[in-house]
């Protein structure tokens, strides 16, 4: 048995949490007010967690860099939340869920927290309604539901293209009244840098004041991470700005596991990089492929008039054109998987037929849903012969309907009219699915210590599905760690308060004044985003949409190089007691730099090909991904000890109980 | 009273029913005057009622003048708070983007529509009381239409002054006449803003109020030139 | 394209402030509007000096961070969008720029461009929410149908994204389209109607303690505002207001 104790209750899945609920230790009424819980974050996860332990009584402290906690990143979510609620009368149920879920993940996740996903999906809805959050309904008033990629059911409920929005805000609202209770105090504009350890157990952090640029020590019974994904590693992606690992980073350096750093998410569909100044990437639904039709040109020549802007796409006539997915995978076309299609398109560029002013952009193409839409319009309507003209007229206003918003959106950022010329996307990074190991209930490895949300590794294995990151964020704060958290402090009744006054808090606050002025000390020869820039780079370029040992190794020298250069070099402006957006920056970059080692480390270590990690090693004849269930059906959780690169590995073997191993085909 | 003060809404409502108050009475007041156009005997008789009619002149007119210095009063607490919840002002603000010059300037048109009620005053209320009060004229129900057309006759000044009050009494209306229905919590369903011609609260109240704005002091104007020039 | 700038640098709260002037150059109409600023930046650093400070995050146009006043206007020249989501392609080479915070006595300056919006929290704080418990037996979501008119109307005024354009773009500093967007979202749902009397009067109430002006109908904030947040939504919590406060 290796250190990683997953904590798995025992009996048939469906019975699993149920059963678990029912054994572990709670805490009464009373004692809950004598704990304290400091939550870090507060998105999806962090929001609902805090609120729900303030309602159950604990006295919670959130922390959050933003000026509000509703302006967490998880506000950015468009498309939609799942739950099995079967509303639809589709056949959806829990099992189904559980199903798709894990098989949509390469089967890299843990099978019972997948099944209490599903399970308490439904109650994540019902509670949403009660808190009045604003989901599409249908005339009848009921809730509206509709279909996502890689599943046969509708089973996604939404608010436009702003569910992640209003999730977010229905959480903020849950915690505003426990605020308004006094069982909240929101610490905003906040920044933990460290985790402080008592006797091995969290017991604390230091957070940075980030406008007076004071540090600060917090206690308390427990800390809880809910601080998000670490995508901003490619300096480039579809996160916050401020988005970064750092509450993560700070606790795998005191000991907590960080599992899979390498399963990214890259979504297919977002708009180009347009110039070397771009500081951020804007996702286009995914629904958006269900319309239009993915190509490049078919000549090299072709595609560099393109570039040149001496040819127009729509001057191109279809036997110029390579609809390269429906090429390859005839069968799912352009509605192939996420990682599978990003691949396809970053091949294609690779090879040289890539468009746009950098060549690292291919054509959404909605001409032939337009003509196709036209016509059925024009014979619905008893229009018999109509011209040309008025087909496309016709056809575009029922694009128009379906996706009126984000053309517009388009439209605002590219300025191009996406009506009458193609689409131009290009992959983008999104969404991470490694994260700090957690067991069954939610802790890591460090007593005390738990995370939540995309913090955490846990529920989407190698590659996730669309409106699942919302359901996880939720069902992690509102229905599981509020319960599982109670058999951890039942144990600490009779702690009493936590003194900050000790040398645990002592030292860690030393050590955080010490790395910020180290990072004041530098010779001050490059901006903070110099090295980010270049960072995102090297993952970008070597740990991307594939990989393979040669460029992996060639990565972790050149980010080790990097850090180095960084810490030596590095110019900060400012001052650290006041505000100071360079510092801040800096810290996370440092965070990042180091991130990113493991990052490679892992990926290099995994030598199969799943979900979002491609293996340029390890795939089919036809350059497809090949699994390796033999050899690599584990999580791979990586202890800390002393250099990202020195990391331990441990572990932990997945057990396929209730869902049989296949490949995943899409030809 | 004494709730009026107590929120910035409450204040706004104060502020929109005394102001509707007012509008009321314009109509009022504009009926009256304009039978010196048609009929000066009907307007002798009016004004000697309304001059000497118990209910209108112990009841009516102080509601009316309470109500007047109630709207001027109120609007001048609104204008220093509102300049208090902004210390630092802009160095460029473009309100012309976003809103009518009539929205944004109620204070304006309302210090020129106070400065008339002045001038008004020391026109006929004053002599008025005088004549009344002062002198302890005898009742004479047939002075007033002289009276009256007499200030115009041959006085371009006064009467430019009368056109020019107005002018901004229109401006004051065409934003707080609709306004006060919003204020008031009306159930519309606008466009784009209350502020435009084109659109508003909900199409009926504003095309209604829009053309009272209009009409009412535009009376007033014709009224006031007709008497100049017809005594030219 | 080459652009002069005009921005307000204030130190911290406590500071005077005032506008220096800087130039831009090999700005691509491409560019967002912070991109432009990230450039001048980049530069402020290589020369030694503090770049300057505003807030950001998701850059997506959805956080509702970024609050620059820009030649006059929050968010600047276009419409529906916030600073982030405006190009510089709406702005000509030489153009000179006036950059400043958005101006309120209930939104202190922090730094530069950066401030203190905890005043909208506050109004949240006083009731923008249901009190209802996470138990996991909450009632089934459809049991209780909302008219589809009614919930879009819900909706589309819950999409506030809390930027604070609304106060920045009325001549009164006024909370007014913010505070009833919040109100209107509950009060039109059956689940919001049972508190509905509490939580006007309470949002109110903050909202005036806070220091915003009064409401003068000019309709700026509806204009200005990034989503579009109707000012149906004012009148509505006029009426919530006045039903409440006559109920007692």
């Amino acid at each position: 048995m290796s250190v990683l104790e997953s904590k798995i209750p025992e009996g048939p899945i469906e019975k699993k949490w149920t059963k678990h609920k029912n054994e572990i230790d709670l805490v009464n009424p009373a004692n809950k007010r004598n704990i304290d819980i400091i939550v870090v974050g507060t998105g999806l996860a962090g929001g609902s967690a805090a609120a729900t332990l303030a309602e159950l009584g604990y006295n919670v402290k959130t922390f959050c860099y933003q000026d509000s906690p509703r302006r967490a990143h998880s506000i950015a979510a468009q498309g939609g939340i799942n739950a099995s609620k079967n509303y639809q009368g589709d056949g959806d149920s829990d099992y189904r869920l559980f199903y798709d879920t894990v098989k949509g993940g390469d089967y890299r996740s843990r099978e019972a927290n997948v099944y209490r996903l599903a399970e308490v999906s439904g109650n994540i809805i019902d509670q949403c309604v009660a808190q009045g959050v604003p989901f599409a309904r249908e005339y009848g008033g009921l809730l509206d539901n509709r279909s996502f990629g890689g599943v046969l059911v509708s089973r996604t409920f939404y608010a436009k293209g702003q569910t992640g929005q209003q999730l977010l805000l229905g959480a903020y609202s849950a915690m505003n009244r426990q605020i308004n209770r006094g069982k909240i105090q929101a610490f905003n504009r906040h920044e933990m840098m460290d985790l402080v350890l008592v006797d091995g157990k969290a017991r604390g952090i230091i957070a940075r004041n980030l406008v007076s640029g004071e540090i600060e020590r917090h206690s308390a019974h427990a800390v809880v991470l809910a601080s998000g994904g670490y995508g901003n590693v490619f300096y480039l992606s579809t996160n916050a700005m401020g988005s970064n690992v750092m509450a993560a980073w700070r606790a795998h350096k005191k000991g907590a596991f960080f599992a899979n750093p390498c399963f990214t998410q890259i979504h297919p569909t977002c708009i180009p990089v347009s110039g070397d100044l771009q500081s951020k990437l804007t996702l286009m639904s995914e629904s958006l492929r269900n319309d239009g039709r993915i190509w490049v040109p078919k000549k090299e020549e072709d595609a560099k008039a393109i570039r040149e802007g001496k040819l127009k796409p729509t001057e191109l006539g279809e036997d110029d054109r390579d609809y390269y997915l429906e090429r390859r995978y005839p069968a799912f076309g352009n509605l192939v998987p996420r990682d599978v299609a990003s691949r396809a398109a970053k091949e294609r560029c690779d090879a040289g037929y890539g468009v746009n002013k950098t060549g690292q952009a291919v054509y959404l193409d909605f001409k032939a849903a337009i003509e196709r839409y036209g016509k059925e319009k024009a014979f619905t309507s008893g229009h018999k012969n109509p011209s040309e003209d008025e087909i496309i007229k016709l056809g575009e206003e029922v694009v128009e309907s379906k996706y009126g918003n984000l053309f517009e959106m388009y439209e605002k950022i590219t300025d191009q009219n996406p009506y009458k010329t193609p689409m131009m996307i290009f992959p983008a990074v999104h969404y991470t699915m490694g994260g700090l190991w957690v067991d069954y209930n939610l802790m890591t490895t460090i007593p005390g210590c738990y995370a939540a949300g995309e913090a955490n590794f846990s529920d989407h294995g190698a590659n996730r599905l669309g409106a699942s990151a919302l359901m996880q964020g939720l069902a992690d704060g509102y229905f599981v760690l509020p319960y599982t958290i109670g058999d951890y402090l039942a144990d600490d009744i009779r702690t009493g308060e936590i003194s900050t006054d000790t040398e645990e808090f002592e030292t860690a606050e030393r050590e955080v004044k010490e790395r910020i002025q180290k990072l004041f000390d530098a010779n001050g020869k490059n901006p903070v985003d110099y090295y980010h820039k270049k960072l995102g780079k090297i993952m970008w370029n070597k740990c991307g949409m594939s990989r393979n040992e040669k460029e992996l190794k060639e990565a972790m020298e050149e980010i080790k190089e990097l850090r180095d250069d960084f810490w030596a070099n590095v110019k900060l402006t400012g001052k650290a007691e006041a505000k100071n957006q360079e510092l801040e920056k800096a810290g996370r970059v440092a965070d990042f730099l180091e991130l990113g080692e493991l990052f490679a480390k892992d990926a290099l270590e995994r030598n199969e090909s799943c979900g979002g990690h491609f293996r340029e090693e390890y795939q089919t004849e036809d350059g497809e991904a090949l699994r390796d269930d033999e050899n690599y059906k584990f999580v791979s959780a990586w202890e800390f000890v002393g250099n990202p690169r020195d990391a331990k590995l441990h572990k932990e073997k997945l057990e396929f109980d209730n869902i049989e191993l296949k490949t995943r085909s899409y030809k | 009273m004494a709730g009026i003060n107590k929120s910035t809404i409450a204040r706004k409502v104060a502020m929109a029913l005394s102001g509707l108050f007012l509008v009321l009475f314009l109509a009022q007041h504009l009926t009256i005057n304009f039978t010196t156009v048609v009929s000066p005997s009907t307007f002798n008789e009016l004004s000697h009622f309304m001059g000497t009619n118990f209910v209108v002149q112990a009841i009516l007119q102080p509601i009316l003048i309470a109500g007047v210095i109630f709207h001027f009063v109120m609007g001048f607490v609104l204008e220093i708070r509102n300049s208090k919840a902004r210390a630092v002002s802009y160095k460029k603000f473009n309100g012309a983007a976003n809103s009518t010059w009539m929205s944004r300037n109620m204070i304006i048109s309302g210090i020129v529509v106070l400065a008339f009620l002045g001038l008004h005053f020391y026109d006929f209320w004053i002599p008025e009381l005088v004549h009344k009060y002062v002198e302890s004229h005898p009742d004479d129900p047939y002075r007033y239409y002289d009276e009256t057309i007499a200030k115009f006759a041959g006085d371009p000044i006064r009467t430019g002054l009368y056109v020019f009050a107005f002018i901004f009494l229109m401006l004051h209306l065409l934003h707080g006449f609709a306004s006060s229905f919003q204020t008031l919590g009306a159930k519309n369903k606008y466009q784009k803003g209350l502020a435009g011609y084109k659109s508003g609260t909900s199409k009926l109240i504003r095309n209604l109020t829009t053309a009272y704005a209009i009409v009412v002091p535009m009376g007033f104007v014709f009224i006031a030139l007709y008497h100049y020039f017809n005594n030219l | 394209m080459k652009l002069k700038l005009k921005i307000w640098r204030q130190e911290d709260a406590q500071d005077q402030g005032g506008f220096q002037d800087y130039t831009v150059d090999g700005i691509d109409g491409d560019m967002s509007f912070l991109e432009m600023l990230d450039v001048l930046n980049n530069d402020l650093v290589n020369d030694g000096k503090e770049p300057v400070e505003f807030d950001h995050d998701c850059r997506e146009g959805i956080c509702g961070s970024c609050c620059l006043q820009i030649n006059g206007e929050p968010h600047g020249p276009d419409r529906l969008i916030t600073t982030c989501q405006l190009h510089m392609r709406k702005f000509n080479d030489g153009d000179e720029i006036v950059i400043e915070p958005f101006r309120a006595t209930a939104f202190p300056v922090i730094k530069d461009l950066v401030i203190d919006r905890s005043s909208f929290d506050r109004i949240q704080h006083a009731g923008g929410y249901i009190s209802v418990n996470t138990s996991g037996n909450t009632q089934d979501a459809n049991s209780i149908p909302i008219e589809k008119e009614k919930a879009d109307d819900s909706f589309y005024a819950a999409t506030c994204i809390g930027c604070g354009a609304c106060v920045a773009a009325c001549k009164n500093a006024s909370a007014m389209l913010f505070t009833s967007a919040k109100v209107s979202q509950l009060a039109l749902l059956p689940q919001g109607e049972i508190e509905a009397h509490d939580r006007v009067l309470n949002m109110v109430h903050q909202m005036d303690k806070e220091g915003f002006g009064n409401c003068t109908n000019t309709g700026a904030c509806e204009i200005e505002c990034p989503k579009g947040i109707s000012l149906e939504n004012i009148a509505r919590m006029n009426r919530e207001y006045l039903s409440a406060s006559v109920a007692g």
